[in-house]
């Protein structure tokens, strides 16, 4: 084997050993579908468990009228308002509603009595039915007959296409565009982060236990530095593929055990098994919301989000990482790393933030364009951009300048490094660092 | 037959001279002492030799060939700043190192099983380093250096940090490895303590070789001509043959003189004369300067620095 194979099997080979790297490798794909199953889990239960809660009406005009439901059931009191309370107050009804009479063009003085805040839920909740129940009144009064009314009723949901240039036509979702560029970005951010830091520890560690000078006698310091940064990335990327195919593996299940919307998913099966001649199954999917986004979340370009996902991922580690190597051979303990590696995580962190506040609400602005070109930040801002769609040159700017990036930081890293791990009780500062770049060794 | 020569080598860190055309020999098959003070360029020789910097110039051949990175399996190297992985089981751990110097794994695991065997730590294979007394910890430090029977051994302040026993038990193992065909360099400041040890030294000082050569060979040359007489009772009268140097009294009516030949004059001629003069005497033995001694006769004056120890 290499030299740099016989590092990077060590750096691998050290941490995937280690308990704490099994622990979190299956414990963060159990915590995920847990947390998700949990929340159904008490949604699902309460919305079984809940009791149909009394609501009292008093109505001295007597224009409305409340039908029942599953949350709310109603009854009408001819008392005055005192006498109302007070059965009210003795009961165990959820609210007392109170319609003074009023002037259907000014509707003032309807009152709610709860025992406890009613929830936001609860209050809209009423304040939509007397609202609508008030416009039908206004309509009946200017002669629309109920007929008619029922008529006016529509249920919109409104359905994005995207059109090419080539005319093709694609179902497109805000929504979805949005969910794949958070969790890309987010990815990004978090691994580069998370593994830079150990790069960082890994290189700190080998030179307080003073092993370092041992290696570097056998290998040059740059294949160090570089099978640290690729065993790192390995191990990395390992956990990253259990947990994807844990979640996955794990969220089926959790979703089959709540038996979620079945139907949908049965149709859209199948129309994804049939495409080619399943026009009635297509027909049938585009009647429901949920086979509509299963069509979109279908349609997305996996192979090409995987490739362009893979690239800024992998490119971005090695940005970071390298520097993250560079400070680590600079400083003696982790307590001194502080200093140096604010300045790494800034840009990361501005890239971050910058593709919540620029890239993901104006994905073709301006500050959206610059954020996914910078090296330092294009490794966030890019793929939320990819997900809602980027002209090919500046995917291709973005890239050629983001492998310029890691090539020139692997290239400072490494003569930061050959140096650095050398180093033993020497106040570091910025100065010294560029002084170690343009000495040759 | 040199295993190592260097020629001409300089090198320099922003400014600070290191080292200044030096030039050494190191014959095969010895022990090498390369001696000086902190500071004076020993560490940064041996980086350079070990591939880990690079001389500004001058040139290191090893065998007769110019140094490259097929000598790095050639080479055992103990750095002065030494440690292990702290979490590694010791088994992989020289494993690790010795695939490193370029054993393949078949032969690296034969040879660590016989040096654990050897210094009777075979049930530490897979004990974690963090796990193991320090003195252990120094015995496989001492392993990782040799495991791959390098032609060419480098030890760094091989005793500072070793404990007495391990130490002694160092000395013999180096004792042994050059009896095998091995050279071993030994650098240090501390000079005493590998004095008995080498059979040629090179004295560094201030970056430049300010002595080299074969050690009982220089320490003929740093000879003062200067006798120990213990002798009793009356006094000594001087001649052309020597002169009295130094008196002491050292008590029950013993006397230490300190007599030093004139030129020309043999022992036997000084000998002769006491006896003439009919001095009762009780010992008498050359004065023979130890290398620190020499050291600090050279450096005298120009170097503030000198270890006393």
């Amino acid at each position: 084997m290499s030299k740099i194979g016989l590092i990077i099997k060590r750096e691998f080979d050290s941490r995937v050993k280690k308990k704490s790297f099994l622990l979190a490798t299956i414990l963060v794909p159990l915590l995920f579908p847990a947390i998700i199953g949990g929340m159904i889990y008490f949604a699902i239960e309460e919305s079984k468990n809940a009791e149909q809660q009394k609501v009292y009406v008093l109505d001295e005009a007597g224009t409305f009228n409340f039908e029942n439901d599953k949350k709310y059931a109603f009854e009408e009191l001819n008392l005055s308002l005192e006498e109302a309370k007070t059965i009210f107050t003795e009961s165990e009804a959820y609210a007392l509603l109170y319609f003074p009479e009023f002037e259907l063009a000014n509707p003032e003085g309807i009152v709610m009595y709860a025992k406890k805040n009613p929830s936001l839920q609860a209050s809209s909740y009423f304040e939509n039915q007397i609202e609508s129940q008030i416009r039908d009144q206004k309509l009946k009064e200017s002669g629309i007959s109920e007929k008619e009314m029922e008529g006016l009723k529509t249920n919109i949901s409104l359905s994005t296409i995207n059109v090419s240039d080539s005319g093709e036509e694609k179902a497109s979702s805000a929504g979805v565009a949005y969910g794949i560029a958070y969790a890309f970005s987010f990815l990004v951010y978090m691994f580069v982060l998370i593994y830079g830091t150990q790069i960082m520890q890994g290189v700190i560690e080998e030179k307080s236990s003073k092993i370092v000078e041992i290696i570097v006698s056998s290998v040059k310091p740059f294949q160090l530095m570089l099978g640290k940064v690729i065993g790192v990335a390995s191990v990395g990327l390992l956990q990253f593929a259990i947990w994807v195919v844990l979640i996955f593996a794990l969220s089926a299940g959790v979703f089959a055990m709540f038996d979620l919307n079945p139907a949908d998913m049965q149709t859209a099966q199948e129309s994804m098994s049939g495409m080619n001649g399943g026009s009635n199954a297509q027909a049938m999917m585009e009647n429901s919301k949920a086979g509509e986004i299963l069509n979109i979340v279908y349609d997305i370009p996996y192979a090409y989000y995987i490739s362009v996902f893979a690239f800024f991922f992998i490119s971005g580690y090695l940005l970071y990482g390298a520097l993250f190597a560079a400070v680590g051979s600079a400083v003696d303990n982790i307590t001194d790393a502080q200093q140096f590696t604010m300045p790494i995580t800034m840009p990361m962190i501005i890239g971050f933030l910058g593709t919540f506040m620029f890239v993901m609400p104006e994905p073709d602005g301006n500050v959206s364009f610059w954020l996914s070109i910078i090296p330092f930040t294009a490794p966030v801002a890019m793929m939320a951009r990819v997900a809602f769609g980027v002209p090919a040159w500046e995917l291709a700017l973005s890239m050629g300048l983001m492998v310029i990036g890691f090539v020139f930081t692997i290239w400072m890293a490494g003569r930061i490094y050959r140096i650095g791990i050398l180093m033993h009780g020497t106040k570091v500062n910025y100065k010294t660092l560029l002084k170690w770049v343009k000495t040759n060794s | 037959m040199h295993i190592l020569t260097a020629k001409n080598l300089n090198k320099t860190f922003h400014e600070n001279v290191a080292l200044h055309n030096v030039d050494l020999e190191i014959p095969k098959q010895s022990i090498f002492g390369l001696l000086g003070p902190n500071g004076a360029g020993k560490s940064t020789f041996i980086r350079i030799v070990n591939q880990i910097i690079n001389a500004d110039s001058g040139q290191i051949q090893i065998n007769g060939e110019n140094l490259a990175s097929k000598h790095i399996g050639t080479i055992g190297y103990l750095p002065e700043e030494r440690g292990l992985y702290k979490k590694m089981k010791v088994g992989d751990q020289l494993l690790y190192l010795a695939q490193l110097k370029g054993l393949s794994k078949k032969e690296a695991v034969q040879k660590i099983k016989a040096w654990l065997e050897r210094f009777e730590a075979s049930d530490w294979l897979n004990k974690k380093i963090e796990d193991l007394s320090k003195g252990m910890q120094q015995k496989v430090q001492f392993i990782s250096t040799v495991m791959h029977e390098p032609e060419l051994i480098i030890l760094d302040e091989p005793f500072s940090g070793f404990d007495p026993i391990n130490a002694s038990l160092i000395k013999d193992e180096i004792l042994r490895l050059r009896e095998k065909g091995s050279t071993v360099i030994f650098s240090t400041h501390r000079m005493e303590s590998v004095e008995e040890m080498c059979d040629y030294i090179a004295l560094i000082n201030k970056s430049e070789k300010i002595l080299d050569g074969e050690k009982s060979k220089i320490k003929n040359d740093f000879k003062s001509n200067q006798y120990s007489l213990v002798h009793r009772g009356n006094g000594i009268s001087t001649n052309d043959t020597f002169s009295l140097e130094k008196k002491a009294e050292l008590g029950e009516g013993l006397q230490q003189s300190t007599l030093k030949l004139l030129s020309g004059a043999s022992s036997n001629q000084l000998l002769q004369e006491l006896i003439n003069q009919k001095v009762d005497i009780v010992s008498f033995k050359e004065d023979i300067p130890s290398i620190n001694d020499i050291f600090i006769q050279l450096v005298k004056g120009e170097n503030q620095n000198i270890p006393t120890s």
